[in-house]
């Protein structure tokens, strides 16, 4: 059974929808101590970081999931959920998570600038794009070059430790798009609305 | 980079399929739930479902056209057509949408797209323009006047003008259609879609004219859009999905191409 963890995220419906048409178990859950009980545990995520983070706080979930990680529950993070889970986010200059060293960046042209030079990229980036292993990983085992995931974002994760990104896209340079540790997985692209290659995530996640 | 998307767009009356030609005489064609499958099948990148339902009474059998959607296709979609407010936009969004598009409610009352965008993020709010060629005047120095009400309503308003102003009010998406294309299959319009393109940052969706995988390459090339809205091509099985992209990544346009399974 997988755990949608109920912080008012806008895609937890579309989660759900798609674990319910693979015929995985999963339930909704606000309750920390749900979530600190849970088999595996789905952080999904759309919306604002700060205002994300005031949610988990309010409801006691942020320390629900800082304890569900150390226990050793498998916890797969998309968009939003994957932003957080690092210490720190330049969206609403948020204190976040921190399950992993880092921090969530807005996208910069070039890629790695102290700041903006010149927005001839549109932000958010928004629709399809490649996904690159680059540290083969059990969620991402089925992944073909040239396969693509739909995304939704102006802000992306930075580990500090480039051991911990999996996958990258390329967006004006290239950005992680896929980061983890031990039992952490998440994805910064929306696995539930990219088609059979993002729903192949979600089940290779229940099968993790 | 990321890909030049293919959207199709289904108009909706009362639950079921339709596709308009110049806004008269549509001409039912199927199960939109059905059809959104067999794109969503064909590796088709989003979906726009557009409610014509005439009666208010009906407008009921669209969310549940949603939420069935939502239970068997897993790209975007945005749906449209009779929003007037932010609570008529949290339904569709709360049926599984991931997006709205409003139109004509937004020409009336522009603060709606602020109060959405505000609500639900811009993402989730796509401005959908219906525009007419006219003669240039100091009231429509472009030449392109915005109109409502499926075409019959002029607004006096500049569609380039519009375009702006919606991107500053939070739209995050504009689909541009043309009602002199419309329906036509000879091509979208390529000036207007440039103009708008040149006009704003975020995304612009092309729509009205397409007939033709080629049509297709020059608004994403010349008309400088990011995504092609294609109707009757789709719906009537002149073409596929992947014959459209095929033909396009032979141009040297780079699309999602979905590989077989297995």
């Amino acid at each position: 059974m997988i755990t949608l963890v109920d912080y008012k995220a806008g895609n937890l419906t579309s989660v759900r929808r798609a674990l319910d048409h693979l015929g995985i178990p999963c339930q909704i859950s606000a309750d920390p101590d749900v979530v600190r009980r849970a088999e595996k545990l789905i952080f999904p995520g759309v919306g604002a970081a700060g205002a994300a983070m005031a949610v988990l706080k309010e409801r006691g979930l942020d320390a629900a999931l800082k304890e569900a990680f150390k226990a050793g529950i498998p916890i797969l993070g998309i968009c939003i959920g994957c932003q957080i889970i690092l210490t720190h986010s330049e969206e609403d200059d948020a204190d976040c998570l921190g399950l992993l060293a880092g921090t969530t960046v807005k996208f910069r042209q070039p890629v790695g600038a102290t700041h903006w030079v010149a927005p001839t990229l549109k932000i958010p980036h928004m629709g399809w794009n490649g996904v690159t292993v680059t540290r083969p990983h059990p969620l991402l085992s089925h992944l073909r070059p040239g396969d693509e995931f739909y995304f939704v974002h102006s802000f992306y994760p930075q580990p500090a430790d480039s051991a911990q990104i999996h996958a990258v896209s390329d967006y004006g340079g290239q950005f992680p798009v896929a980061i983890g540790k031990d039992n952490l997985f998440a994805v910064q692209f929306h696995a539930e609305k990219s088609g059979t290659v993002g729903l192949q995530v979600l089940e290779n996640f229940s099968k993790w | 980079m990321l890909s030049k998307r293919i959207i199709s767009c289904l108009d909706v009356r009362d639950g079921k399929l339709a596709k308009s030609v110049k806004f008269v005489d549509t001409k039912d064609i199927g199960d939109p739930v059905v059809k959104a499958r067999e794109y969503y099948a064909q590796g088709l990148d989003e979906l726009v479902f557009y409610d014509i339902t005439a009666s208010s009474d009906n407008r009921g059998i669209m969310l549940d056209v949603v939420s069935r959607v939502a239970e068997q296709v897993f790209i975007p979609f945005s749906v449209g057509g009779g929003l007037r407010t932010v609570d008529d936009c949290s339904r569709v969004l709360l049926a599984g949408a991931e997006k709205v598009n409003v139109n004509s409610a937004a020409v009336k009352n522009p603060g709606l797209i602020a109060e959405a965008s505000k609500a639900f993020g811009a993402q989730a709010v796509v401005l959908s323009m219906d525009v007419l060629k006219v003669p240039q005047s100091a009231q429509i120095p472009n030449g392109y006047e915005i109109v409502i009400n499926g075409g019959r309503t002029p607004m006096g308003l500049d569609a380039i003008a519009w375009a702006k102003r919606g991107q500053e009010l939070g739209a995050g998406e504009l689909v541009v259609n043309s009602i002199d294309a419309d329906g036509t299959k000879e091509g979208y319009e390529l000036t207007l879609t440039r103009l708008v393109a040149e006009a704003v940052t975020i995304p612009v969706i092309a729509s009205g004219g397409g007939g033709k995988p080629e049509h297709l390459y020059d608004v994403l090339t010349e008309g400088k859009a990011d995504a092609a809205l294609v109707a009757s091509m789709l719906h009537f099985g002149e073409y596929t999905v992947g014959q459209i992209k095929e033909y396009l990544a032979g141009r040297g346009i780079k699309v999602r191409i979905q590989k077989d399974e297995g």
